[in-house]
């Protein structure tokens, strides 16, 4: 079991900044750990397995005093000579392999392009390493976990998603972005917004209005209302990924900016806000990175239908797997725990019907962002 | 008549209807022959093609009873001969002479009118034997049959004695007296007839050979000969596949047929896989004995060598007597014996001792000494119900022949090209006082077709059933067998599904049919529960052979996976750590060897057991002929993985497998004569050799389990 003298990262050939390339030289070392281990395990005779810490619901703890949700210490072995881990057991070499040459060559790729750069007909037989990105992306989070390093010191991204406009300049590699002055479109949210990629460089803004999905922000966007309530605007399209989730996480803990967020009202928005504010049991080794304990759910709300007097036509009935959803997340121990948060609930279940932002709109076309949600935030009207 | 009556009394007009007189001069007896006439469909003779099928049956069954009777090893030829082969295409029949010449006994010449020109005559009625005749109406009808459609007589040639002339007879059944009438009596040198034996080239050829017809095994014998209008089509419910069946049931027999030159081609609905020409040519050199075919003939060969056991007659049980019959049975005796009730109970009755037949007497309230004559009515009626509720030993069985598993496996190994067979035999049960046996036997994989419903063939001493399948018991308990149980499948309340055979027997002194036809076993729970029994035995037998096939086929997939798989592994470790991939792939190729070793071994454990000799076989009721064993599928052949990445797809992919090439192997087929059946030493050794040569040093161009991928290719020198 000699090591050949050409270690990757001695023969990395790109200047880095010397941060980023210690940082590199650890993901390196990580993985060549991973690899000896099954090389050795290999010549010695012995079944070669990988760690993987668990990332289901059994394994995942809630850490009351943090308010967030932390990964167990459980780990499952991924043999290879087993039936149902021996192609993943595979993938996950292919994929370690893809990153040390990324890291190498100092550069990123998106999940698709890692997906492509393993994906190719395995020798000899008419079968492909991977058929499909979705095989590809969890193998990659596997990899996350196993080796203890986040996805950008794999030098993988995701797409960009979701959307920033506000009072608050930043830094995007070395590039000044004004956020105030993004048109109709608004500042694009990377996949990584760690500082070395992401510095705040001047903010005014008080605080910072999430909304679910792009169709409400451009009505935000459209009314100034970042402008007019001092405030930063962003959006996750649906489900917040990583690097919105991260940069909100950001904005709220070196800037001190409360979040508050306007879902819609059903278990997914529900959802959607618990991930905000706790973490999601599939990500839940970066919790501490991405969950913000005292983000707020402004609405909407159950109790909007009559409060703010909405036309009959806004509700949509509950499916059986809504009714279902809520039960489970009503059993979540950060709301099990939560009067308020039973409460709203419930109110959802007795109503028998669901509600979007965009139901607002039967009121007033920009009832949403001049009336609903400045008097909300005045009266402080939120659940926590 | 009431009808008749009353429009009289109200109506104003000529009476329309006759009066009782005028119609008592119409009433007349009918005659079984004017009955059965008018209702030929009843006996099987619906249309042309179930006619001519029918007088084949009618005639081979007898044939069968009488060789069997007569302690011979039947030899039955069938000749089927297209009278008018020149007629248009487009009819519908044609008009045929069947002849079934037998080497039985012969017939005393003062019987012949009787047994062939008679309805319900026969000596199989009254009594309780198990034979495959029961009514006494078959060839009777069948010669019936053949009059009615083309008035040419029945021609039979019988010699019952090997040093005298044989009877050459015609006979013409009056349907009107139920009797025959003979056309020409004589005395002929002539058999078995000189003719046949120039029929065909097929059957010149056999005749140089001596196998069809010779004097010498036809020392005594039978010929009968009835023209008919028939159609002869093959597929399902042909004379062909009776035969085939027959064949199968009755493996004790030799059958020669010499189907007519026409055939009637329609729907290409194949007989049982595997019985082809083509296949029965490679079964000629194969140790069981197979069907095999000579210019048109088709000869099924004799498998065994012994009759089956001769049957014994019984009295009825007192159990599965109807009180009009035990009336009837009481008035019979008095007539001839005039004995006491007590001698009656004992001597007409299986099961009765004396000393039960003195418990009947006191039950009743009469004395040993009083005589049959004496027992009035209502006293029957009571001991009638006595019989009900006492309790008594079932009937004997030494009454039943049942075919026995080692002969059910040799005739289904005859007829039916499969991997796995197994039978089993029930221990004799009782319906309705009389004793019945079951049998049952299947035959999985090999030809058989997968895709399709399991074939249910089924038999009735010995006599295959062709008609009315789902009518009958045997089909109902096929259905009604777990066979998922068994690792098949099987639709909710249907046959199973897959490449299965699945053969009834029902070995009685009296099998119910549904009908005179004898096409369906009627459904008595007795027997439906019996079938189940066998079914699931023999099913038990296969599940744990597939449980063990898709084991193996699960392994060998695991090893296919891991090679697969490695080669990808190594490539990708050697990239982060340096470490040489071959000696990586390697490594992980001997892991994954062991692993797997599973899908080395052979189908010789746990009950399978694989035998040499067919005279040999085990108990167990099973065989196995392991080159009909499909390979095991994969999904894309393993080929040699090379590190250097272009060149190796392409290389790889056209090394042939290695232990085809190899000499060794040639040497190895050569030495052994090829034995159907491997034998369970001969597997572990030759498995024991195979994995020694697998232990040599292993280059990278290696296949990668070639041959374990494929355990089981034909010229695989482990077979041979």
């Amino acid at each position: 079991m000699a090591k050949k003298s050409n270690t990757p990262a001695s023969s990395s050939p790109k200047p880095a900044s010397g941060k980023v390339k210690e940082r590199d030289i650890a993901t390196q070392r990580k993985i060549l750990t991973l690899a000896e281990e099954i090389v050795r395990r290999s010549l010695g005779g012995r079944e070669p397995i990988v760690q993987i810490p668990t990332r289901t619901k059994s394994n995942t703890i809630w850490n009351k005093k943090k308010g967030i949700l932390e990964m167990g210490g459980a780990t499952a072995e991924r043999p290879l000579f087993d039936l149902k881990t021996a192609k993943q057991f595979m993938q996950t070499m292919l994929h370690a392999s893809t990153i040390k040459d990324l890291i190498e060559a100092q550069k990123t790729s998106s999940l698709r392009g890692v997906f492509y750069k393993a994906k190719h007909t395995v020798a000899g037989t008419k079968e492909n390493t991977f058929d499909t990105q979705d095989e590809s992306d969890p193998i990659l989070e596997d990899l996350e976990v196993a080796l203890g390093a986040l996805r950008e010191e794999l030098h993988v991204f995701a797409e960009n998603r979701g959307s920033m406009v506000g009072n608050i300049t930043i830094v995007d590699k070395g590039d000044e972005i004004d956020c105030r002055r993004m048109g109709s479109g608004g500042y694009a949210l990377p996949s990584i917004v760690e500082p070395d990629i992401i510095q705040f460089k001047k903010c005014e803004a008080k605080f910072v209005l999430h909304v679910e999905k792009g169709t409400v922000w451009n009505r935000f966007n459209e009314d100034r209302f970042w402008e007019k309530h001092n405030c930063i605007l962003t959006h996750g399209a649906g489900q917040p990924p990583r690097g919105c989730r991260r940069l909100l996480q950001r904005l709220n803990q070196e800037l001190k900016l409360p979040i508050i967020c306007v879902l819609d009202n059903d278990p997914w928005g529900h959802y959607i806000y618990s991930v905000i504010k706790q973490g999601s049991i599939s990500l839940a080794f970066e919790s501490t990175r991405l969950a913000i304990p005292d983000a707020k759910f402004l609405g909407i709300r159950a109790k909007d239908f009559r409060e703010c007097g909405l036309d009959d036509a806004v509700k949509i009935d509950l499916t059986d797997n809504d009714i279902k959803r809520a039960r489970e997340i009503a059993a979540y121990p950060w709301f099990e725990a939560h009067k308020g948060w039973q409460k709203e609930i419930n109110a959802l279940l007795s109503n028998g019907f669901k509600m979007e932002v965009e139901s607002l709109i039967t009121k007033d076309i920009s009832y949403v962002s001049e009336t609903y949600v400045p008097e909300r935030l005045k009266a402080k009207d939120w659940l926590e | 008549m009431k009808a008749v009556t009353e429009r009289a009394a109200h109506s104003t007009k000529p009476r329309r209807g006759a009066t009782a007189e005028e119609m008592s001069a119409r009433q007349k007896e009918v005659s079984v022959s004017e009955f059965f006439v008018k209702n030929r469909h009843l006996l099987g003779f619906d249309n042309p093609r179930k006619a001519l099928l029918t007088t084949v049956k009618e005639a081979v069954d007898n044939s069968l009873d009488a060789c069997e009777e007569g302690g011979i090893l039947p030899d039955i030829a069938v000749v089927i001969e297209d009278l008018d082969p020149r007629r248009p295409a487009t009819s519908k029949s044609s008009r045929y002479r069947v002849t079934i010449i037998d080497n039985g006994p012969g017939i005393v010449r003062k019987q012949v009118e009787n047994i062939f020109g008679r309805l319900l005559y026969g000596s199989k009625f009254h009594r309780l034997k198990m034979s495959r005749g029961q009514q006494g109406i078959g060839i009777s009808a069948a010669g019936m049959n053949g009059l009615i459609t083309t008035g040419r007589p029945m021609v039979i040639h019988t010699k019952p004695n090997a040093k005298q002339a044989a009877h050459h007879l015609e006979l013409a059944m009056n349907t009107k007296t139920n009797r025959a009438e003979v056309t020409l009596d004589k005395e002929t040198k002539d058999f078995p007839p000189e003719r046949f034996r120039t029929i065909s080239a097929g059957t010149k050829q056999l005749s140089a050979e001596g196998t069809f017809l010779s004097p010498d095994v036809f020392a005594t014998g039978t010929s009968v000969s009835i023209e008919l209008e028939g159609k002869y089509q093959k597929g399902r419910g042909s004379v062909d596949e009776f035969l085939e069946l027959t064949a199968i049931a009755n493996p004790h027999a030799r059958i020669i047929f010499v189907p007519p030159s026409r055939t009637t081609q329609e729907e290409g609905d194949d007989l049982l896989p595997g019985t082809s020409a083509s296949a029965a040519q490679e079964g000629k050199k194969e140790a069981p004995a197979q069907t095999s075919e000579t210019g048109g003939v088709i000869v099924y060969p004799r498998g065994v060598q012994e009759l089956p056991p001769e049957t014994k007659e019984i009295q009825p049980h007192p159990k599965g007597i109807e009180l009009g019959i035990l009336l009837q049975m009481l008035k019979d005796y008095e007539a001839s014996e005039k004995g006491t009730l007590y001698d009656f109970l004992q001597t007409r009755f299986c099961r009765v001792s004396s000393s039960t037949a003195s418990k009947f007497c006191s039950a009743i309230g009469v004395t040993s000494r009083t005589k049959a004559a004496d027992i009035e009515p209502p006293e029957v009626e009571k001991l009638f119900k006595v019989f009900e509720d006492e309790r008594l030993a079932p009937p004997p069985t030494d009454c039943l022949a049942p075919i026995g598993v080692r002969q059910l496996l040799a005739g289904l190994l005859k007829g039916v090209k499969a991997e796995f067979y197994a039978a089993s035999t029930r221990e004799a049960a009782v319906y309705r006082g009389r004793p019945f046996q079951i049998e049952a036997a299947i035959a999985f994989g090999g030809d058989l077709p997968a895709d399709q419903s399991a074939r249910v063939i089924r038999f009735a001493n010995r006599v295959p059933l062709l008609f009315q399948q789902s009518a009958c018991s045997s089909f109902k308990a096929v259905e009604e067998t777990p066979w998922k149980n068994y690792a098949m499948q099987q639709p909710r309340g249907s046959l199973p599904v897959g490449p299965l055979v699945v053969m009834i027997h029902m070995a009685s002194v009296w099998v119910p049919f549904t009908s005179e036809s004898k096409e369906a076993i009627a459904d008595y729970d007795e027997i439906r529960k019996e079938m189940k029994l066998a079914l699931m035995e023999c099913g038990r037998k296969l599940g744990t052979y597939l449980r063990k096939r898709q084991k193996m086929r699960r392994e060998s997939e695991r090893r296919d996976v891991f090679e697969r798989y490695i080669g990808e592994i190594a490539k990708s470790l050697n990239a982060i750590t340096n470490e040489d991939a071959k000696r990586l792939y390697d490594a992980l190729l001997e892991q994954a060897r062991k692993k797997t070793a599973v899908a080395d071994q052979h189908l010789d454990e746990d009950g399978k057991v694989v035998r040499e000799e067919e005279d040999d076989f085990d108990d167990d009721g099973v065989i196995l002929v392991p080159t009909a064993i499909a390979p095991i599928e994969q999904s894309a052949p393993i080929a040699p993985i090379s590190f250097e990445p272009v060149e190796s797809k392409s290389s790889a992919a056209k090394k042939p497998p290695s232990s085809k090439s190899a000499p060794k192997t040639t040497e190895k087929q050569a030495a052994k004569a090829a034995p159907a059946i491997v034998t369970k030493k001969d597997l572990s050794a030759r498995s024991e050799e195979k994995s020694s040569g697998t232990s040599k040093p292993a280059t990278s161009s290696k296949s990668a389990g070639s041959t374990a991928n494929k355990p089981f290719e034909d010229d695989d020198p482990r077979l041979f």
